[in-house]
């Protein structure tokens, strides 16, 4: 059997969060179906005479994306038009960026055990969002089998970044994490809110495969309508078993555009790619060039903080490496930095019992939550729960809590062991006749009993002396 | 004292598959019968403009634009936006709030 | 009694100033000499007849007014009703310019004689059996015929100065990009420009001067260098005019053209002109060619958003997307537009982009050097504005090559975005000659002093010999 390389490439759409449309001053805001096409104008609805102005925030926030992917920010970009017929498309065209795109020739770092990954930025352009079609008369509102569609011209005219990457991503998890840390940035950045299940963030692939050592490309699919992290490795995964299944039997891979069912686990055609789109681009004649000036390249430098990757990179000489990209990926490192104590005592908690109590990282009594956390293992369980649930309040303080001590003397534990088992005859039996699972039934009555302030451990360990009697 | 800037009665060659072609990336239904009369006028109309690639213009840069203007932008401020029934007023079909199209079809 | 064939805009507002007349007055006798004249002439698609404090003005109908109807001369515009002012049109109601009426035009200003029209051809009052020009005949119409005091026409290939030409009127086509272009419905781009039709060269240069300057609402727009001058001078002292050899002595232009012009030439010398020959050796030659292969391309573009969805023409009867979008586009558009949008489709298509648009945009880039070279011995540059005078209807109207050469001397200078005024020379056979002065970028003042001695001297009446009373 041959070793086959996946060989993936990532385009992804960032819608911006100005307050204004693209290409005329509209506001720029997600809106519910009752309120469609109540954020429009002549311009964005595409009326005979009207003319596009650019949003001069959104090609700052392009350039400070640039400029954090590490690409050269173009001396002298230019718009082109992009033509193509979809009721959503207004002009019939799109005003978009062609070979001169605002910035180009990046790399994104994606840290992993075995050290960096570079991952390739081709560019990163900026243009105009489409409109939303909502298609009625066929099947879950797909488009196959509708019969009329109703065309919401809210959302037509946001702007848009898109990235194109390299096609140097080896594996599904990885274009997952690559996602995953690449949002993380542009929502650090302030540029998106960049949530998949709004559509703020957009990612499709384009997948192929070689044998391991064969240095060119082979034919690639485009997989697109992926709405979720998961769904990004899992379909990207599908469809390299596809690839290789077919290759291994002796047939070719068509140059396809398909999308991920998630119920089935497969991927199907959306449509042929055998005749290319022929988008007839050219500069945008309403437009002039953008040659973003030295103050404004200067000033966005300027808001780039420290990177997510560069973060958690630096997390992983404290940290395991999981720890460091989850903590960072999640907001919660800032926290994390200021939390004192043992650290990775301090990542554990914040993945774990911090995450699923839900609580806002920001706002949060660092020093407070610190000495919870070092107390963890001489309070009760169902103690420590609380006091975490509790530690996003203003108020907080982990001296109410840590008053609370275990219960770990023996001589204390013993009588309530000892009612324990004898209220228990049945699963005293079932234990000494080989079921150890009862056990762990046995000590939580002792819990019970003790209002959850035993130390489980050690009440384990007399009920096991005990019921060896 | 030039030459007719249009060398009129020779037409391009330009085939049926190309009118097709070209129509529907111009969404232009061409009835049948006139399939022919379009071919030949787009032929001649080809030929003469087809002239402009008679001059070696290698070293030249294209004008896009007659001004020489860079960065023309506005600041990120919102307008009022239309009324939904100034956005519908001229809507050929228009329902619950939004314009309607027929679906896209197989 | 207001004799509104003579009466210029000049004097129209000296009449309103002095109280001898009121806006309603004024505007009745519009209304009256439209009610007389215009079944004739056709120049109106639209009367509405508002009054006001100013000189009433008639628009062409592909300039966006509020409320107004406005087709474009147009079947797939048929009633469409602008929700928005173009800014010209705003800029006269600022003035207090009451409209008149929306004046015929070819089709989307393709064409060069009104025959184009989907609604019938206009009439020129010197002899209604022949076309008035194009596209901008309408408004020529009315103004000629005195329908209208003034009017705003636009020209992309010639379309304000040949109409004014063939009707014995001033015309002037603006410096790129000192005029809006923000409302007014776009044919190509990069050449369109709005200006005045007008009986005298002040009228002209007191309207360019209400409707120019830059506009935040399109980003191609420039602040004039210097504010607008009414002429007064009536001699041509230090005026360097060059004769392009190219231009005066192209084929196809009428003998008794070349006599009024080189006769208006020779009194310029009388008037102080320093006169001379120049050359402009390949813009001629290859200014229709490449002018056919701009404008059809950018035009191909900017009509692709008339599809049925938001506003005009649909097709009735049912069927898919593709057939709304192919049957609405065939059936609204007339045989010019389509005409021309299938050249511009083919001009940008994959494979033929460098070929056809790629080239003819250098072959701009020539021209622009050409004329700049003149302008380094000159002041302005001299031609006639029309090969021939006005031709009868129906005799260009089935040979479209044949209608293209129409604007062969307009041209050039359009591609290089230079400025050009026509001005009535004299008569051959009973019909208006016009002579087009250029002159280089921002070069209007210039063009209205020399306009206007010219005018002065010529002393040609622009009322229509069949009309005088």
């Amino acid at each position: 059997m041959a070793r086959w390389e996946p060989v993936i490439g990532l385009e992804i759409h960032v819608q911006l969060k100005t307050r204004t449309k693209m290409f005329c001053r509209c506001e720029n805001v997600y809106l519910a179906r009752e309120e469609r096409n109540t954020r429009t104008c002549p311009i964005c609805l595409a009326h005979p005479g009207t003319l596009p102005v650019p949003n001069k925030k959104a090609i700052e926030w392009t350039v400070k994306l640039g400029l954090a992917l590490g690409c050269q920010i173009a001396p002298r970009a230019l718009f082109h038009r992009k033509h193509y017929w979809y009721p959503d498309l207004p002009k019939g065209y799109q005003i978009s960026q062609y070979d001169v795109p605002l910035c180009s020739e990046g790399s994104f770092v994606l840290p992993t055990e075995d050290g960096d990954r570079e991952i390739g930025i081709v560019r990163a352009h900026l243009e105009e969002d489409a409109a939303r079609t909502e298609h009625f008369g066929g099947v879950g509102g797909r488009i196959a089998g509708a019969e009329h569609s109703l065309v919401d011209f809210n959302r037509g005219g946001t702007p848009l970044v898109e990235i194109v990457t390299r096609p140097d991503v080896r594996s599904p998890d990885e274009a997952r994490r690559f996602l995953q840390l690449l949002r993380q940035t542009v929502v650090e950045l302030g540029i998106s809110d960049a949530e998949m299940e709004k559509g703020s963030l957009r990612c499709d692939a384009n997948v192929s495969i070689r044998k391991a050592g064969e240095t060119g490309f082979r034919t690639k699919t485009e997989l697109k309508n992926i709405n979720s992290f998961k769904f990004v490795a899992d379909g990207i995964a599908a469809e390299l078993v596809r690839q290789e299944a077919a290759y291994e039997r002796g047939d070719e891979i068509a140059q396809e555009t398909l999308h991920y069912d998630p119920g089935r686990g497969t991927v199907a055609l959306l449509r042929s790619k055998e005749y290319a789109d022929d988008y007839r681009y050219f500069p945008e004649p309403d437009l002039v060039p953008v040659e973003p000036p030295q103050e404004m390249i200067d000033a966005m430098r300027a808001e780039v903080g420290e990177l997510p990757g560069a973060r958690i990179r630096r997390l992983e000489t404290e940290i395991a490496l999981d720890l460091a990209e989850g903590l960072v990926t999640s907001g919660r490192d800032a926290l994390y930095a200021r939390v004192p104590g043992d650290r990775r005592a301090v990542a554990n908690v914040l993945m774990n019992q911090f995450a699923a109590a839900g609580i806002d990282p920001e706002g949060v009594n660092a020093e407070e939550l610190g000495k919870l956390i070092e107390a963890r293992d001489s309070i009760p369980r169902t103690t420590f729960d609380e006091a975490i649930a509790a530690s996003g309040n203003g108020d907080f303080s982990a001296e109410r809590y840590l008053g609370e001590t275990v219960i770990t003397d023996a001589s204390e534990l013993d009588p309530v062991i000892d009612r324990v088992i004898a209220a228990n005859e049945a699963q005293v039996l079932s234990f000494k006749a080989g079921k150890e699972g009862v056990l762990g039934y046995l000590v939580g009555q002792v819990m019970r009993e003790t209002q959850g302030k035993a130390n489980p451990k050690i009440v384990s360990e007399r009920l096991l002396e005990k019921l060896k009697d | 004292m030039g030459p007719v800037p249009f060398r009129v009665g020779v037409a391009l060659a330009i085939s049926r598959e190309d009118v097709l072609h070209v129509a529907r990336l111009a969404r232009l239904e061409i009835p049948e019968n006139e399939i022919e009369r379009v071919r030949a006028e787009l032929g001649a109309i080809l030929e003469a403009v087809g002239k402009v690639s008679e001059l070696d213009l290698s070293g030249v840069e294209p004008t896009s634009h007659p001004l020489d203007l860079v960065n023309r932008w506005a600041e990120d401020e919102p307008r009022p936006s239309l009324p939904r029934e100034d956005a519908l007023a001229n809507a050929p079909d228009a329902v619950d709030g939004a314009f309607r199209v027929p679906a896209v079809g197989s | 009694m207001i004799d509104t064939l003579r009466l210029t805009a000049e004097d129209a507002a000296g009449l309103l100033e002095r109280k001898e007349a009121s806006g309603q007055e004024l505007t009745r006798a519009y209304l009256d000499a439209i009610e007389q004249r215009d079944s004739e002439l056709h120049a109106y698609l639209h009367v509405v007849g508002e009054t006001g404090d100013g000189v009433p003005i008639a628009h062409k109908d592909l300039v966006t007014t509020k409320g107004i109807p406005t087709t474009a001369g147009s079947r797939i515009l048929e009633g469409y009703i602008p929700v928005f002012d173009s800014t010209v049109a705003a800029r006269c109601k600022e003035a207090g310019l009451p409209v008149l009426g929306k004046t015929n035009m070819d089709e989307f200003a393709m064409g060069s004689s009104t025959e184009n029209s989907a609604y019938g051809p206009s009439h020129n009052p010197w002899d209604p059996e022949r076309v008035p020009g194009g596209s901008s005949g309408g408004s020529a119409a009315a103004v000629a015929g005195g329908l209208a005091p003034w009017a705003l026409g636009s020209d992309t290939g010639g379309s304000i100065k040949q109409p004014a030409s063939l009707c014995g009127l001033v015309g002037l086509r603006p410096t790129y990009g000192t005029v809006s272009r923000y409302g007014i419905v776009a044919f190509a781009s990069s050449l369109d420009q709005i200006g005045p039709i007008t009986k005298t060269v002040r009228d002209n240069a007191l309207l360019y001067k209400i409707v120019a300057g830059r506009d935040p609402c399109d980003s191609t727009t420039v602040d004039l260098p210097q504010a607008v001058e009414i002429p007064e001078a009536e001699d041509l002292r230090g005026i360097r005019i060059g004769i392009p050899k190219e231009l005066n002595e192209a084929e196809g232009i009428e003998p008794g053209v070349s006599e009024q012009v080189q006769k208006a030439i020779a009194l310029a010398e009388e008037l102080g002109a320093e006169v001379g020959e120049t050359t402009l050796p390949r813009s001629v030659d290859y200014g229709l060619p490449c002018y056919y292969l701009v404008a059809p391309a950018e035009a191909s573009s900017n009509l692709a958003r008339y599809d049925g969805v938001r506003y005009g023409y649909r097709t009735p009867g049912d069927g898919d997307l593709t057939a709304l979008y192919e049957r609405t586009r065939w059936e609204g558009f007339g045989a010019e537009p389509k005409r021309r949008i299938l050249i511009g489709t083919y001009a940008l298509s994959a494979g033929y982009f460098e070929a056809y648009y790629g080239q003819a945009q250098k072959v701009r880039t020539i021209i622009s050097q050409e004329h700049a070279a003149a302008f380094e011995d000159y002041d302005l540059l001299v031609s006639p504005t029309s090969p021939t005078v006005a031709f009868k209807i129906g005799e260009k109207a089935e040979n479209p090559l044949a209608m293209y050469l129409s604007d062969l001397l307009t041209i050039p200078s359009n591609m290089a975005g230079l400025p050009g005024l026509s001005i009535p020379c004299g008569l051959s056979d009973g019909l208006p000659v016009g002579l087009q002065l250029i002159g280089p970028q921002f070069s209007e003042n210039l063009l209205f002093r020399a306009g206007h001695a010219l005018e002065r001297a010529l002393e040609f009446d622009f009322v229509p010999e069949r009309l005088r009373g």
